[in-house]
C-alpha cells in the first residue's frame, strides 16, 4: 500500500513536471512575445531588450526553465501585469474565495446526490426512480447561465429575497453565497445522482445481494452494509473529478455574480494577457488535477479490496 | 402428494405453481409441484436448466423477484403457510430456518466485506448475540466445515480464497443460522472435480451432524444419487418422477428419467460397447409446452389421444413410494428397456502417428512489483504452465488430455493453436514443427488443418453475423478451390453434417440454443477438413441431455472424417467414454498416460486414483472408494520442488517425494505413471470402481 502511494505520488509529480515543461515551452519560447507582453505594444525594442536583460532572458533555453521552475516551487509565481502586485498576492485569496464556494457546493451536493442516487438505485423502475431520473436529467441539462438568470429572476427581482451579485466586497457575507453555490448544485448534482443510480442499481442485482437477503438481513442492513459500499466505488471517482470541474467550470457562475474567485481571475488573466498570472492559474489548475486524480486512485483502492490485494 | 416418510414433514409443497410475467404474458416456471421434505431427509430436485428447478428454491424462500409470482398452490413450513408471513416473519425464516448454498460462491459473497463480517452477521441478526459472540461461533463453524485456520481465513476478503473455501465459507453462513432446512442450489458445478468430492462429503457429513434437511438442487444424476435418499426428476416445470434414490437408478419408470440416464456417459462404459443414447428433440420453450404430457414429442412411447390430451396426475407406482407421471408406464415398464439401447459398435481401426509432442515447455514471465523486488533485482520469476509435455496422437485416434482448472491444458492447446508460442520442446503436426509458429505465420493449409471447438459457445459466435456467413467465412479461408455459390453450398453441406437444418443459414446465434452453438462451433472446425480437432471442454457447458447428443455428433463425425481428436476435459466419465488414450495432468505436468483401460485399472497414479474416486456416478450397480485429498492446489508460480502433488497426495512415501520428481515408471509399453511408489505397490491396489455389494440382489 505504503509502495501503491509512492508510485502514484511519483507518478503525479511527473506529470506536472511534464506540463509545467509543455507550458513553459508555449509561453515562454520566444522572449520577445514575453516582453512585448509585459511592456505592452507600445514599448520599442531598445526596452524590450533592457527588460530581457535585466530578467534574465538572454541565456539559454534550459537555464531559463530551471530558474522558472524553481521559482515556482518557492512561491514566487512573478509579477501581474493587469493587478500591479505579485502574482501571489493576487492569487491566493482568489483561490480561497473558489474553495469556499467548491466546499458548500459538496457540502450540499455530495450528500444529496448520493441519497437520490442510492434511493433510485434500490429499485430500479420504481415511482421514486422515475420522478428522481427526470428531475436529476433536466437540472443537468439547463446550463449555468440559463439557471443563474432564472433563479437570479425568482429570488432576486420577484422576492427578493437575495442580492443579485457577490462581489464581498464589505466582508464575507453567506447570503452573497447562496445564488452560486445553487447554481452549481443544480447544474451538477443531476449528473453525480444519475452514474450513482446506475452503480447502485447494478450492484441490487448481484447475487450477493442476494445471499445477504435471503440470509434474513433487514432490508436497511443489507442496502447499508452490502450495497452501498460497493455502489460507491464508482461514483467516487466521478465525484473527485468534480473538483477538478468545480475550480475552472465555475467560469459562468463566478462572473455571472461578480464573484471574486479563481474562475473569474483565469478569465481577466487571459482576456488581459497577463502572462505570469496565466501561468500561474495553470499551474495551480493542473495541480487540483493531478492531485484529485491520485486521490481518486487511491480511494478506490481503498474503497475496493480486490485491487488493494492484487 | 404422500412422502414415503414416517417423520414429521418438514416442509410441505403442496401443488405449487409459479409463473413469471414478462412483456408476452405469463411464463409458467413451475407446474402443479408436490413435494414433501421431513425432518433431516435428503431430497434431489434433478432437471436440466429450464426446468424451474431454482424456482422452487426461490418460491420457499419467498424470493421470486418483482415479476414472479406463486400462481396456485402453498408451501407450509412445520405447518405455517409461507405466504402469511409478515417481513418479520420471512426474514426469520430466510438464514434462520431455511438456509441456501449458491452456486457460484465468489458471486455469492460480497466482494468488499470481509469473511468474518460476513459470517458474524447471522447470530447477529437470527441468535441477537454480540459481536465478539458471533465472530467466535464464526470462527468455530468455519472449523466445523473443514477450514484449516479460521482466523486466517475470517481476515480475507472473498477473493484471497480458492473456490473450495470459499464454498465452505457459503456453507457455514449457512449453517449458523440454525437452519432446519438447508437448500442447495448445484452447490458444486463452479467448482473442480476434487475439491467438488470434499464439498459433497461435507454437506453429507452436515446432515448427519446437525440433523439439517437438504432439497439438493442438480442437473449432475450421479452427484444426487450419492448424496440424497430420494430423488424427484423435473421436466418443463413439472416433477416427472419421483422415488427413493438407488430403484430410481436401477429402474426409472418415466421415459424422461429413462433418457437422462442413458444419456450419461459413465466411467465404467465405452464408446463402443455402449454408446450413449441421447432424447431427441429439445426442451419446449415454456409458452409453447404441449397439451396433456409436457415430455410427450420427445418421447418415443407416446401415443396420440392418450398422452397428448388433458393433463396428466402423478400416479403411484410401486410400492416403494414411487410416483411416476406418465399414462403408459405400465406398458413402457413391461417392455425392457435395456433392449432399446443403440447397438455396439465395431471400433475405428487407428492409422499413423499425426501429432508428436516432445519435451514441450512453456514458462510465464511475471513482473513483480515492489520494492524488494526492484533492489534485488528478481523482478521476474516464471509460471510454468507446461513442463516436459511428451505424448503423441495417431490418425482417428481420440486423446483425452484431463486434469483441472490450472493444469495447463489450455495453454496446451493454445500453444497447438499457435496462439502462444513454446518456450521449449518441440510439437511435430504432419511433419512440421510447429511450437514456434503463431498463428499468424503459419499457412492456411496448416491452420486449416488444425482446428478447434471452443467451451463456450455463446461466446465464440459473433452475435450480428448469420450462421451461414460464419461458416461461410471459414469455408472461403481454407477451401481455395471454391467459388460463389459453392461456398453456399459447402456450407448447407456442413449444416446437415452436424444435423441442423438448413433454415439455420439465415438466422443470428440469439436465436439457437445452447447445444445448437456448440453444433455450429463444430461445423465451424470442420469446415477446413481438418486433420485435428483440439475440443476444449466442448460439453462441459451444456445439459446432460444436448451433451449426450454432441458427443454422438462429434464422434460420428470424427469416423466419417477420419479426424483425430484431442479431447480436453475434466470429466472422467466422457473420457472413459470416448477416449482412445489419456493423459491426466498436474500443475503443468504429466502425471500419468497411456491407454484409456490402463488409466481407468491399477496400478493407478494416486492423483488419477484420486480424479477416479472424484467422479459422481450415476449408477447404482456401480460402488467406489472414498478418497477425499486435502487442501486446494498449490500455486503455479511456486510448485513443489519434487513431485507436483506431493502437497495433497494421500499416498505420499517420504521425503523423496518433496525433493526429488518422480521416476517415470513404465508398467507396459505405452503406459507410463510419473511416481516414486514402486510399481508392484501401484499395481497392488485395489480396483476405485466395483460392483456394489447389492447389485447381485436386484
Amino acid at each position: 500500500m505504503v509502495i501503491f502511494v509512492a508510485k502514484r505520488l511519483a507518478l503525479m509529480a511527473l506529470t506536472m513536471l511534464v506540463v509545467s515543461l509543455l507550458l513553459f515551452l508555449l509561453l515562454e519560447l520566444t522572449p520577445g512575445s514575453v516582453a512585448t507582453k509585459v511592456l505592452g505594444p507600445y514599448a520599442t525594442d531598445e526596452q524590450k531588450q533592457l527588460w530581457l536583460a535585466a530578467n534574465g532572458y538572454l541565456e539559454p533555453l534550459w537555464s531559463r526553465y530551471i530558474g522558472w521552475l524553481g521559482r515556482f516551487v518557492s512561491g514566487d509565481f512573478g509579477q501581474s501585469i493587469r493587478f500591479k502586485a505579485p502574482v501571489a498576492d493576487v492569487l491566493w485569496p482568489r483561490l480561497w474565495n473558489t474553495a469556499v464556494l467548491g466546499f458548500w457546493t459538496f457540502a450540499i451536493m455530495i450528500p444529496l446526490s448520493l441519497a437520490l442516487g442510492v434511493l433510485a438505485g434500490m429499485r430500479e423502475g420504481a415511482g421514486l426512480d422515475r420522478v428522481i431520473s427526470v428531475t436529476s436529467i433536466v437540472t443537468t441539462s439547463v446550463p449555468e447561465f440559463a439557471s443563474a438568470v432564472l433563479l437570479s429572476a425568482i429570488l432576486v427581482f420577484w422576492l427578493g429575497l437575495l442580492p443579485g451579485t457577490s462581489p464581498m466586497t464589505s466582508g464575507f457575507d453567506w447570503r452573497q453565497l447562496v445564488l452560486p453555490v445553487l447554481v452549481l448544485v443544480l447544474y451538477d448534482f443531476g449528473y453525480v445522482t444519475r452514474m450513482t443510480r446506475a452503480s447502485m442499481a447494478e450492484v441490487m442485482t448481484m447475487p450477493y445481494i442476494r445471499t445477504a437477503e435471503l440470509k434474513g438481513l433487514p432490508r436497511r442492513r443489507v442496502v447499508v452494509r452490502h450495497a452501498l459500499r460497493n455502489a460507491l466505488i464508482a461514483p467516487f471517482t466521478v465525484i473527485t473529478l468534480q473538483i477538478n470541474w468545480l475550480l475552472s467550470g465555475v467560469i459562468v457562475v463566478e462572473y455571472f455574480f461578480a464573484y471574486k474567485g479563481f474562475g473569474a481571475l483565469l478569465l481577466e488573466a487571459s482576456l488581459n494577457q497577463d502572462i505570469f498570472l496565466i501561468e500561474a492559474c495553470a499551474m495551480i489548475a493542473v495541480f487540483v488535477a493531478a492531485a484529485t486524480q491520485t486521490a481518486a486512485d487511491i480511494g478506490y483502492t481503498v474503497l475496493n479490496p480486490r485491487i488493494r490485494f492484487a | 402428494m404422500t412422502g414415503p416418510s414416517d417423520l414429521a414433514p418438514l416442509l410441505e409443497i403442496d401443488r405449487l405453481s409459479v409463473s413469471y410475467s414478462s412483456r408476452g404474458g405469463a411464463i409458467p416456471a413451475v407446474v402443479d409441484l408436490s413435494l414433501r421434505i421431513a425432518t433431516g431427509e435428503s431430497v434431489g430436485l434433478v432437471g436440466e436448466s429450464g426446468c424451474g428447478k431454482s424456482t422452487v428454491a426461490m418460491a420457499i424462500l419467498r424470493a421470486l423477484g418483482r415479476n414472479g409470482a406463486i400462481v396456485g398452490g402453498s408451501v407450509r413450513f412445520r405447518g405455517r403457510n409461507l405466504a402469511d408471513l409478515d417481513g418479520a416473519g420471512l426474514r426469520a425464516l430466510r438464514g434462520g430456518e431455511i438456509a441456501m448454498v449458491y452456486q457460484e460462491p465468489m458471486a455469492a459473497l460480497n466482494p468488499s466485506l470481509t469473511v468474518a463480517t460476513q459470517l458474524a452477521e447471522v447470530p447477529m441478526i437470527h441468535a441477537r448475540v454480540g459481536k465478539a459472540e458471533a465472530r467466535r461461533r464464526a470462527a468455530a463453524m468455519l472449523g466445523q466445515v473443514g477450514i484449516g485456520e479460521p482466523d486466517r481465513v475470517l481476515a480475507a476478503y472473498p477473493h484471497q480464497l480458492s473456490g473450495g473455501q470459499q464454498q465452505r465459507v457459503v456453507i457455514a453462513m449457512a449453517l449458523l443460522g440454525d437452519p432446519s432446512l438447508l437448500l442447495l442450489d448445484e452447490p458444486t458445478t463452479a467448482l473442480d472435480v476434487t475439491v467438488e468430492a470434499g464439498i459433497v462429503k461435507l454437506i453429507a457429513d452436515i446432515g448427519r451432524r446437525f440433523g439439517t434437511a437438504q432439497l439438493y438442487i442438480s442437473h449432475n444424476l450421479g452427484l444426487i444419487l450419492e448424496t440424497c435418499a430420494r430423488v424427484c426428476v423435473m421436466y418443463a416445470g413439472q416433477i416427472v418422477e419421483e422415488g427413493p434414490a438407488e430403484a430410481l437408478f436401477r429402474r426409472p419408470r418415466h421415459p424422461y428419467t429413462q433418457g437422462l440416464i442413458a444419456c450419461i456417459p459413465l466411467p465404467t462404459n465405452d464408446k463402443n460397447a455402449r454408446p450413449l443414447a441421447p432424447i431427441p428433440g429439445q426442451l419446449p420453450p415454456p409458452r409453447h409446452r404441449p397439451r396433456g404430457c409436457v415430455f410427450a414429442p420427445r418421447c418415443v412411447h407416446a401415443r396420440p389421444g392418450l398422452c397428448d390430451v388433458g393433463p396428466i396426475a402423478m400416479e403411484r407406482a410401486d410400492a416403494s413410494a414411487r410416483q411416476v407421471r406418465c399414462v403408459r408406464w405400465r406398458d413402457i415398464a413391461a417392455a425392457d428397456v435395456a433392449a432399446e439401447a443403440p447397438p455396439a459398435r465395431p471400433p475405428v481401426p487407428i492409422g499413423d502417428e499425426v501429432l508428436r509432442v516432445s519435451a514441450l515447455q512453456k514458462y510465464y514471465p511475471i513482473g513483480e512489483a515492489g520494492i524488494g523486488a526492484l533492489i534485488s533485482g528478481e523482478g521476474i520469476r516464471t509460471v510454468k504452465a507446461n513442463e516436459a509435455l511428451e505424448f503423441s496422437a495417431r490418425h482417428r485416434e481420440t486423446v483425452a488430455i484431463v486434469g483441472e482448472s490450472g493444469c495447463g491444458k489450455s495453454t496446451f492447446a493454445k500453444i497447438l493453436l499457435g496462439l502462444e508460442t513454446a518456450t521449449g520442446g518441440a510439437v511435430y503436426f504432419a511433419g512440421d514443427e510447429i511450437s514456434r509458429i503463431p498463428v499468424g505465420s503459419r499457412t492456411p493449409a496448416q491452420v486449416g488443418a488444425l482446428q478447434m471447438v471452443f467451451q463456450n459457445p455463446d461466446e465464440t459466435l459473433n452475435p450480428s453475423h448469420s450462421i451461414g456467413a460464419q461458416i461461410a467465412r471459414v469455408v472461403r479461408r481454407f477451401d481455395k478451390e471454391r467459388r460463389g455459390f459453392g461456398i453456399r453450398g459447402r456450407v448447407l453441406e456442413l449444416l446437415d453434417t452436424v444435423k441442423l437444418p438448413r433454415e439455420f443459414y439465415r438466422r443470428r446465434p440469439r436465436q439457437l440454443s445452447g447445444g445448437q452453438k456448440q453444433r455450429v462451433g463444430i461445423a465451424r472446425a470442420f469446415a477446413g477438413n481438418p486433420k485435428m480437432v483440439v475440443a476444449d471442454e466442448p460439453i462441459s457447458a451444456l445439459d446432460v441431455s444436448v451433451a449426450a447428443a454432441v458427443t454422438e455428433l462429434l464422434m460420428d463425425i470424427q469416423r466419417e472424417h477420419g479426424t483425430t481428436l484431442l479431447f480436453i476435459s475434466h470429466d472422467l466419465g466422457v473420457v472413459r467414454y470416448l477416449a482412445d488414450r489419456v493423459v491426466v495432468m498436474y500443475l503443468g505436468q504429466i502425471m500419468e498416460r497411456g491407454t484409456t483401460a490402463q488409466i481407468f485399472a491399477p496400478p493407478y497414479h494416486p492423483y488419477t486414483e484420486a480424479l477416479l474416486a472424484a467422479v459422481p456416478m450415476a449408477d447404482p450397480a456401480v460402488s467406489k472408494r472414498e478418497i477425499v485429498l486435502e487442501g486446494p492446489l498449490p500455486s503455479a508460480l511456486d510448485p513443489p520442488a519434487g513431485c507436483p502433488f506431493v502437497t495433497r497426495c494421500p499416498r505420499k512415501i517420504g521425503r523423496i517425494c518433496e525433493v526429488e520428481p518422480p521416476p517415470q515408471r513404465k508398467p507396459v509399453r505405452g503406459h507410463v505413471i510419473a511416481c516414486h511408489i514402486p510399481l508392484d505397490e501401484l499395481a497392488a491396489i485395489e480396483p476405485v470402481f466395483s460392483a456394489a455389494p447389492d447389485a447381485a440382489a436386484e
